[in-house]
């Protein structure tokens, strides 16, 4: 266990590639707040607390080879969303990019929707790699010719140009959400999308901007009597018609569209059972679930709470199938993580390509990775001293009481600023995307 | 006589006490944590995930008084032009409502671009 990496098949992972500012004083818009591949892996997408979207490519060093080395490169960036200003409520509206969902491929560009708290936006990234030259009534610095100079006529023609990338904001379905935007989930049906606040989620068609159907609504008549909150929500990868949602009390929802138009009332409750002598003032906070994400073959879901990571079976409801601890050694620390706010952190979760493996964030930059089938689990760090270009990454050990072993790191140690909530797995292969505050890391699996 | 007798009373709740602590700590961590909680914050609501929290989650972000202060505020953060007036009053604490805004105090409607470092 010592020497393995954790994951299938022995995977040892490497540091690849490190992004962003190296210096300690983080500006507050650095702050990465989301991390996304595309469909095929070869984009990767992160959106950040100061609306900035920045879209990484991959670059393969050598193609012919089937084990290579690949390099993700900045392919575009650009600015998403700005700082709003909500008049009704005197209330700021942040600029920070909740999430981003990359549609599937359809025709050369590329087309993703980000949202911040209001609004979502889909945005079109292009290529040009070639512009027209010749004009007749332009010079190609842009000024205009004079038409009385002209003496002969041309027909301007296509030349290669250097590769520009262009994002464009095509759609903004804005105004539809009394309330902060959490997710968005884009249908297998290809046209249809669902966005969810804490309260309501509405679906969108990726076309119309200026109409959406509401399809869950929890808000209570008074809101006094508001007892939980929508905390995130995904379709199905297969079933257009199946979605869920999670909730600040552990449960998670599922519906079905066929049922009715508005799926206020479930197909499915998904709770695990709880102990009432078990239970304290923590309770319900720490089981609030942060995120949840289907399997990609879509039997299974995962669901990330404080403390665990639970996977669940779509045909059983009463609980889940799996539940790994990410850090258990927190429970007699709940009293500070309380104070300092820490309990209220969201961490995402992801699955690998093959479902095989989940992975999880933690404090102290390090993240979790769980091998199902092998029953193996692996703590990782992120940090500039494992940076050396190829270095295996070695497994960290968290010590809980009594004696520290060398090279294990005590829970009072632990640096409680350095949260990992975003990590992405690459649809296909052993790489791996881990979001620090302020920096990108990428892993990969060591290559012979 | 009978401060005897109440020592001995002491002791044999002291007794209990640390049994029940024994029994919480190696059954529940968070009940520690929770009568951790409680003993500085004895004024802690006793619905924990109910309302208050939940509603606070609703509504975060700061207040303004008005759109102007939200600008004024902005330009303080993002351009740290501060109009001579404002510093002489305001005493370098406050960032919203220590002046009426003018217009050449005012920022440009979008501000400038700064990239990601990420791109860097």
């Amino acid at each position: 266990m010592a020497g393995a990496g954790g994951g299938s098949n022995d995977v040892q992972w490497c540091f690849s590639q490190v992004k962003g500012a190296i210096d300690d004083d983080v500006a507050e818009a650095d702050i990465i707040s989301t991390v996304e591949f595309n469909h095929s892996g070869e984009l990767l997408a992160t959106g950040d607390k100061g609306g900035r979207v920045v879209i990484f490519q991959q670059e393969i060093e050598n193609k012919s080879q089937p084990q290579c080395r690949s390099e993700y490169n900045v392919y575009s960036t650009f600015q998403s969303h700005e700082p709003e200003f909500d008049y009704l409520k005197s209330l700021e509206i942040e600029e920070k990019i909740n999430k981003i969902r990359w549609l599937p491929q359809k025709n050369a560009a590329q087309f993703l929707l980000s949202t911040n708290d209001k609004t979502i936006k889909l945005w079109k990234i292009s290529e040009r790699d070639k512009r027209p030259e010749g004009y007749n009534l332009k010079e190609e610095d842009g000024r205009f010719i004079d038409p009385n100079t002209v003496t002969a006529l041309r027909v301007p023609v296509f030349r290669p140009m250097d590769l520009m990338v262009e994002a464009s904001p095509r759609r903004v379905f804005a105004n539809a959400h009394t309330y902060h935007i959490n997710s968005i989930s884009i249908n297998s049906d290809h046209e249809t999308y669902l966005s969810a606040d804490d309260l309501r989620i509405n679906l969108w068609h990726q076309e119309i901007t200026d109409r959406s159907f509401n399809i869950v609504d929890i808000k209570p008549a008074n809101m006094e009597e508001l007892t939980e909150v929508i905390t995130a929500a995904e379709f199905h990868p297969h079933q257009c018609n199946t979605f869920v949602y999670s909730s600040s009390k552990g449960t998670i929802r599922l519906c079905d569209m066929r049922e009715s138009a508005l799926c206020d009332k479930h197909s499915k409750l998904f709770e695990e059972p709880e102990d009432p002598s078990n239970r304290s003032f923590f309770s319900e906070i720490i089981s609030s679930i942060s995120d949840v994400k289907f399997s990609h073959n879509g039997r299974y879901m995962m669901t990330r709470d404080y403390l665990s990571v639970k996977i669940w079976d779509l045909n059983m409801e009463s609980r889940p199938v799996e539940t790994y601890q990410v850090h258990e050694y927190l429970r007699s620390k709940l009293c500070s993580l309380y104070e300092n706010d820490c309990i209220f952190d969201k961490f995402e979760c992801c699955w690998n390509g093959n479902d095989s493996v989940v992975m999880t964030g933690s404090y102290n930059n390090f993240f979790r990775m769980f091998d199902r089938g092998q029953r193996r689990d692996v703590t990782l760090e992120a940090s500039r001293e494992s940076s050396k270009p190829r270095q295996v990454l070695k497994p960290r050990k968290v010590c809980a009481g009594g004696k520290r072993k060398k090279d294990e790191i005590s829970v009072d140690s632990l640096d409680f600023n350095k949260k990992i909530l975003h990590t992405a797995w690459h649809p296909q292969d052993n790489i791996i995307a881990v979001a620090t505050t302020n920096n990108l890391y990428i892993f990969q699996d060591k290559v012979n | 006589m009978s401060e005897e007798i109440e020592g001995t009373k002491t002791n044999e709740e002291t007794v209990v006490n640390d049994q029940n602590d024994m029994d919480d700590k190696v059954i529940s961590p968070e009940k520690v944590e929770e009568a951790k909680l409680k003993a500085r914050y004895p004024n802690l609501g006793h619905k924990p995930g109910g309302s208050d929290l939940l509603r606070k989650r609703l509504t975060k972000g700061q207040k303004y008084f008005d759109s102007g202060d939200y600008n004024m505020a902005k330009a303080k953060v993002k351009n740290k032009l501060l109009p001579a007036t404002t510093s002489e009053k305001s005493g370098g604490g406050e960032i919203t409502g220590d002046h009426i805004p003018t217009p050449q105090d005012l920022p440009q409607r979008k501000p400038s671009l700064v990239a990601s470092k990420l791109a860097g």
